[in-house]
């Protein structure tokens, strides 16, 4: 390396930070101000690289190198000895960003920017590509916008995977001098961090995908509905909205023209069920967050009665690339009718936890080993969910699966928002199972009866079945609770919990064996 | 938190002032709850009525917001809320192990507050740090990795400053 790198990246994400990467700040902070170092401190998101975070990177003639995990504790030694004068021979030093194997594997075109710019910077986002596709939508007529998201075959990545085009044209098709883009951004499900990674490090990338589907649909009110559980996101999502609003994209005449668009934060109050859509909508109206009956959907009928378009942040997030780059560009990726592609995000006990975005059509073993690379523990993998504590345990006869949403709807799991969360062989899977019907008990809204008191049930069944009280009637039982929830609930929260644990039941059932004593024995005519 | 004297009266003209700054916001009970309890730390339920007549609700609506999201109190917290993620993938890393170990050292049960008032022990679903599981929030700060030392000296530096501050 020639010269000294005159720039420091440290990430301000809420994982980077969760390992010390504000004390690195800090610490490198003070050491520029006390040596009066030509180096300045840049605070990018995440690369998504989480077991080598804090992961410092350094801008150099050959491009953006890093060095990773420097800890709070290593971060003064680090500084002291000037190991950033020669970063390529430190011992973390990790060579160019881009060609690490990880990051060089995947296919990011949501991620595109994330980790790479200051979030907030306005010019860094424009600088990378940013409201390009805004640019591209304003010559354009909103049923073209409508069409080339169709014809993208975006589908929707909060998990239910609609496609995103279609629930845009019923709004755009629905008359009414009132309508609203809603984001959903109340993302509960463990093992998923993807939208709080864009909100973190890529925010103007939602924002202005919330400003297309506006001029698509002819909204003028947009609102973010964001989980309480995100304080930074909370805050850099603010700080971009005013951004934007200085900046005259947000407002009145955006980017010049006569379309006029306003948009405001909104926190949730620690609810899993308002990321049901209908549930979100009665708590932005101020109301319990309950689960309306569809129809009417939301797209004809949705917040304050009003043609809504309500998306995740994944969704809105891609817009803007599929209209900068075209839909073909986006459809080329993928398998099937899943075209694009999905973040995954790697997490549980596995060695190499971390932000995966790949073109549909992986199996999950390739996820696995490719990309996490072992458990954490060190112990053998037993069980895997996917797709959020609505989603199946798969046992590893399943892991050849492509990831796909056909795929994993053929063998009764769900693909969901893309987490993917790895037990090691000490996993009890009849605790697993308990828990899916206790979550369900603890954040069911309550109106429906198979949710509200069904969880309840299945709570107890599954302990009776694990004491060894009657296990075989018991498990019939259970199976016809499970049926029913299934069936009968309202929404996708009664109605998905049974698919963790009959998955539990099926692959994993010696977990719910015990040496039933005679008293136990299911009596002959059972 | 905190800025704001305990008296009834003080809490009555706090959500006033509250009401009177949001109540032009389209669906504006979720907006004033929550920034009555960055105010307070929690909500109390003597303000319930206060809150629905400003909004020209009843105050079984109020009420019935109120108690339905988790997030919101209607009782002081301790000086420090730590949250525990209970969600699978904090499960994956040993969480359940974490929970009953802050049970014991904080001598009280989720949804509880240490004896000394130093500590609420919270659940909580998911704190999108799941590449770095168990997780644990304290305030507006999220920490990785917490196994029971972690959680051991997090406590202390936690209890250290409170000392140090009186």
């Amino acid at each position: 390396m020639t010269a000294a790198p005159s720039k420091i990246y440290i990430p301000r994400d809420t994982t980077a930070c969760s390992l010390g990467a504000d004390r690195v700040a800090e610490v490198i902070q003070q050491h520029i101000r006390k040596h009066q170092l030509a180096l300045e401190i840049v605070r990018n998101g995440s690369r998504g690289l989480y077991w080598l975070e804090p992961m410092l990177e350094f801008e150099t003639e050959q491009g953006r190198v890093a060095c990773g995990p420097i800890t709070p504790e290593k971060a003064d030694e680090f500084m002291a000895a000037a190991c950033w004068r020669n970063i390529d021979k430190h011992p973390l030093y990790l060579g160019l960003t881009e060609e690490i194997d990880y990051l060089k594997k995947q296919q990011r075109l949501t991620f595109a920017r994330v980790g790479i710019i200051a979030p907030t910077s306005l010019e860094d986002y424009c600088r990378h590509g940013g409201f390009a596709g805004l640019r591209t939508a304003l010559a354009m007529k909103p049923q073209a916008i409508i069409s080339c998201v169709t014809d993208s075959g975006l589908r929707g990545r909060g998990g239910a995977a609609f496609p995103t085009g279609i629930k845009w044209q019923t709004v755009l098709d629905t008359t009414s001098a009132q309508k609203y883009i809603v984001c959903n951004a109340d993302e509960g499900d463990s093992g998923t961090y993807s939208d709080r990674m864009i909100m973190e490090s890529d925010p103007f990338s939602l924002l202005e995908g919330m400003i297309i589907s506006a001029l698509a649909v002819g909204a003028n009110q947009g609102y973010i509905y964001l989980r309480e559980e995100y304080p930074l996101a909370e805050e850099v999502l603010n700080r971009a909205i005013d951004v934007a609003y200085a900046n005259g994209y947000l407002g009145k005449a955006i980017a010049g023209s006569n379309f006029s668009f306003d948009l405001e934060l909104r926190l949730g109050a620690g609810a899993y069920i308002c990321g049901e859509e209908t549930s979100m909508l009665e708590s932005l109206e101020g109301k319990r967050g309950e689960v309306r009956s569809k129809p009417p959907l939301p797209a004809i009928s949705g917040l304050f009665g009003q043609p809504t378009v309500v998306n995740n942040v994944i969704s809105l997030a891609t817009v803007p690339i599929i209209l900068a780059q075209g839909d073909e560009h986006y459809q080329r990726y993928g398998a099937g009718r899943c075209r694009g592609t999905l973040p995954f995000q790697l997490a549980g006990n596995i060695k190499y936890a971390g932000l995966v975005e790949l073109a549909f059509g992986y199996s999950l073993r390739d996820l696995l080993e490719d990309f996490g690379g072992g458990t954490r523990s060190g112990r053998p993998m037993r069980a895997v969910q996917v797709g959020g504590p609505l989603g199946a345990y798969l046992p590893e006869s399943q892991w050849d699966t492509a990831l796909d949403y056909e795929a994993f709807i053929e063998i009764d799991a769900v693909l969901g928002h893309g987490g993917v969360v790895v037990f090691d062989d000490s996993v009890d899977m009849s605790e697993q199972a308990r828990f899916s019907m206790e979550f369900c008990a603890i954040e069911s809204c309550g109106k429906c009866t198979p949710c509200r008191i069904g969880s309840v049930r299945g709570v107890e069944l599954i302990d009776k079945i694990c004491a060894g009280d009657a296990p075989t009637q018991n498990s019939i039982l259970l199976e016809d609770l499970c049926y029913t929830m299934a069936n009968a609930s309202l929404c996708a929260m009664g109605g998905m919990t049974p698919i963790p644990v009959r998955s539990a039941l099926e692959h994993f059932a010696e977990d719910f064996e015990v040496d039933p004593g005679p008293a136990s024995r299911p009596s002959p005519q059972a | 938190m905190g800025l704001v004297s305990n008296s009834p009266l003080a809490h009555e003209k706090l959500v006033k002032r509250i009401i009177k700054e949001l109540q032009g916001l389209p669906g504006a009970l979720l907006p004033i709850l929550h920034r009555l309890q960055d105010e307070l730390g929690f909500i109390p339920p003597a303000l319930l009525p206060v809150i629905a007549a400003g909004l020209n609700l009843s105050r079984a609506e109020v009420h019935g917001v109120a108690s339905f999201y988790h997030y919101f109190r209607s009782s002081p917290p301790g000086r420090n809320s730590i949250q525990i993620c209970r969600a699978e993938s904090c499960q994956a890393m040993g969480s359940r192990a974490l929970e009953a170990h802050a049970q014991r050292t904080l001598q009280c049960k989720f949804d509880q507050t240490s004896a000394n008032g130093e500590f609420t022990l919270l659940p909580v679903y998911c704190l999108g740090n799941c590449a770095c599981s168990p997780a644990v929030r304290v305030g507006d700060k999220v920490y990785g990795h917490v196994d029971a030392a972690k959680f051991d000296a997090l406590v202390a530096a936690l209890s250290t400053s409170e000392v140090e501050v009186k």
